[in-house]
């Protein structure tokens, strides 16, 4: 009887996902439907014949109703199709998958930093309840929710990179060292480790450190906050109090017990702050000129080329519903509670 | 004598037995006040709203030049005291560009912090009263806008709609009900069977009339809360959407796009970028600060 249950909620957590997926289709479809550019226009150009532009837009679908072309575009999406860039005059879909392996770099390289140092500060603001350490960290916090993060890029350029030359300038790796490894998994440092490459993975690594430790520093906020607030439920249960007793060490009570304890809540917190980086890494791949998915983005807009921006939206947005999808089933796997 | 005026007026607003209903409200709005004069920090973070209104009320007596009259004679001057803060490239006074964009800034912030959240409160209230079908169709549309980042959709938005800073306010109010409206259901579900509403609605009130008289009102405390919290997020959105060339465009002393223009300039004359992001996180933190203690003392249940 279990398992039956078990498959009935599963297949209405598929249809709750399908359901958002489509209407993530239908939003950006709508938005592509809004755009003052006339599509017809944009393939041959204004000086056609009237023929012709029937004719294209009739190719194009645009004659039919709304509806059809919806369901056109579902399935054009479906296969991949994401359209052509205006700007690259190559598929979207290609274009995306070239740049998203520098987002993933970017963004898994900011989780790391948030992960490091926000776990163990969340832990210290809750044992310290109420001093110093709880007092900075959310000081930290508040101003990491108030700083807008381009301009904190730009400021670390400036002072690390332009005053002090402690850092590297733009880009992910120094001029000099640009295509001297093949791209197998897009991600540079990955890719100079398999080719064995060392010197390029130390410049690739030295070029990450500025844009994610500044990325990182708002996954740093969140998760400190978070992990403050599950500690602090698990500090006042009674088990805390018998492992004390029995003599065990301070330590361990705090970091064996108490963090062992709300591993699993923590593992969802960690995916959804994984989704909201690769949202940030818009602005700050803009300011670092990292050539990833928020660029791509970025610069598809300026050039009003809707395809590759709809693509864009379209791949971040099912990004997000995965990661959303995956904590929740994390929590499910992982807490035999929740199963 | 304004002494004794004063203590009664404190007397009068802390009766232990008010005499009308009026005076019992006002008694608790000065509590509450009471409540939030105690907190330090929340008090900086009225102070530095409420220099942002007075900035923006009286940018051009305040402004020592012309925000948008250039003079390439005076260009990239660093912070002198001719110029406090420095000129830009077109040999623009920044200070007297911060002044004026106080204003772009506090309207962004103020549209989209009334368009938001009542759009937000209307659906969340209606689906959370009614239930069934329309609470189901309604929380999938909301669930949908979730799901999205919100940065992003912004962006294709106003690549849709053209860059602008009226659309991108437009941008930001599209992405940012949906929270609302989850606040607003959640807070309307744990109201809907009390005996209050049952009563309402047995001496005949329509369904509207209950929703706007009696649920609305309800929700409103935890979303005032919620909105002042986001309002240093719509500052940073609309900040970046400026900033990519989105938002406010040139000359408009928008912040954002004023470090994008400045950004060509970071490495030399550091002070073009500098000031005005250091305008926009004093502001953004003024509205946490206060948001923060709003919250602590209109939702105790959060503490």
């Amino acid at each position: 009887m279990p398992g039956r249950r078990h498959a009935i909620r599963g297949a209405g957590l598929l249809v709750s996902v399908a359901l958002t997926v489509l209407g993530l289709l239908l939003v950006t479809f709508l938005i592509g439907r809004v755009v003052p550019i006339d599509p017809v226009i944009a393939v041959v150009g204004d000086r056609v014949s009237a023929d012709t532009y029937a004719r294209v837009r009739q190719e194009l679908g645009l004659d039919l109703p709304l509806w059809q072309q919806f369901l056109r575009y579902v399935g054009d999406v479906i296969q991949g199709d994401f359209g052509t860039s205006v700007l690259t005059s190559r598929p979207v879909l290609e274009d995306i998958l070239r740049v998203f392996p520098a987002t993933l770099e970017l963004a898994t390289a900011a989780l790391v930093v948030g992960v490091l140092l926000g776990i163990p500060a969340g832990v210290m603001a809750a044992v310290h309840r109420g001093r110093w350490p709880d007092h900075l960290i959310r000081v930290i916090g508040l101003i990491g929710h108030s700083i807008p993060i381009f301009w904190l890029g730009l400021m670390a350029l400036l002072v690390f990179y332009a005053r002090l030359d402690w850092a590297p300038g733009p880009g992910r790796v120094d001029v000099f060292y640009e295509g001297l490894v093949d791209p197998v998994t897009g991600i540079i440092t990955a890719d100079a480790l398999l080719a064995g490459e060392t010197d390029v993975f130390w410049n690739a690594l030295h070029h990450l450190v500025l844009p994610a430790g500044i990325l990182g520093l708002y996954s740093v906020a969140y998760i400190a906050r978070m992990t403050r607030s599950f500690m602090l439920d698990q500090l006042r249960q009674e088990y805390i109090t018998t492992a004390r007793v029995k003599g065990m060490s301070e330590a361990r009570v705090i970091w064996r017990h108490a963090l062992g304890n709300i591993a699993v809540p923590l593992t969802t917190v960690v995916a959804l702050s994984y989704a909201s980086l690769l949202e940030g890494s818009v602005l700050t791949e803009t300011v670092f000129a990292w050539p990833g998915l928020g660029l791509y983005i970025t610069n598809s807009l300026l050039s009003a080329d809707m395809n590759a921006v709809l693509g864009g939206t379209l791949v971040v947005g099912a990004v997000f519903i995965g990661l959303n999808l995956l904590s929740d089933l994390l929590y499910r796997l992982l807490d035999p509670r929740a199963r | 004598m304004m002494h004794t005026t004063e203590n009664g007026l404190r007397a009068w607003l802390t009766a232990e037995t008010p005499h009308s209903r009026g005076q019992a409200r006002l008694g608790r709005v000065y509590l509450g006040w009471l409540a939030f004069a105690r907190n330090r920090l929340a008090m900086i973070g009225l102070g530095i709203v409420l220099l942002l209104v007075l900035m923006a009320a009286l940018a051009p007596l305040l402004a020592p030049y012309d925000p948008y009259t250039q003079d390439l004679s005076q260009r990239l001057l660093p912070p002198s005291a001719a110029h406090w803060l420095g000129t830009d490239a077109f040999g623009r006074d920044i200070l007297s560009r911060i002044l004026y964009g106080s204003r772009l800034t506090l309207m962004i912030v103020a549209l989209v912090a009334v368009t938001a959240p009542v759009a937000g409160l209307l659906i969340g209230t209606v689906a959370g009263y009614l239930g069934g079908w329309v609470d189901g169709a309604l929380m999938r549309v909301t669930d949908i806008f979730l799901a999205f980042p919100k940065l992003i959709l912004a962006l294709a938005f106003v690549s849709a709609l053209g860059p602008g800073i009226e659309n991108a306010i437009i941008a930001i109010a599209i992405t940012s009900w949906p929270p609302y409206a989850r606040i607003a259901r959640a807070e309307t579900i744990t109201i809907r069977k009390s005996d209050f509403i049952s009563a309402a609605r047995l001496q005949g009130a329509s369904t509207p009339r209950i929703i706007l008289g009696h649920v609305v009102p309800l929700c409103s405390s935890s979303l005032i809360v919620r909105v002042t919290l986001d309002m240093a997020g719509i500052i940073l959105t609309a900040a970046g959407l400026g900033f990519l060339g989105l938002g406010a465009q040139p000359p408009a002393p928008e912040w954002g796009a004023m470090i994008a223009t400045g950004r060509q300039y970071v490495l030399e004359q550091w002070w073009v970028a500098t000031m005005p992001g250091i305008a926009i996180f004093v502001v953004s933190l003024g509205f946490n600060l206060l948001g923060d203690g709003l919250r602590d003392v209109l939702d105790p249940k959060g503490q």
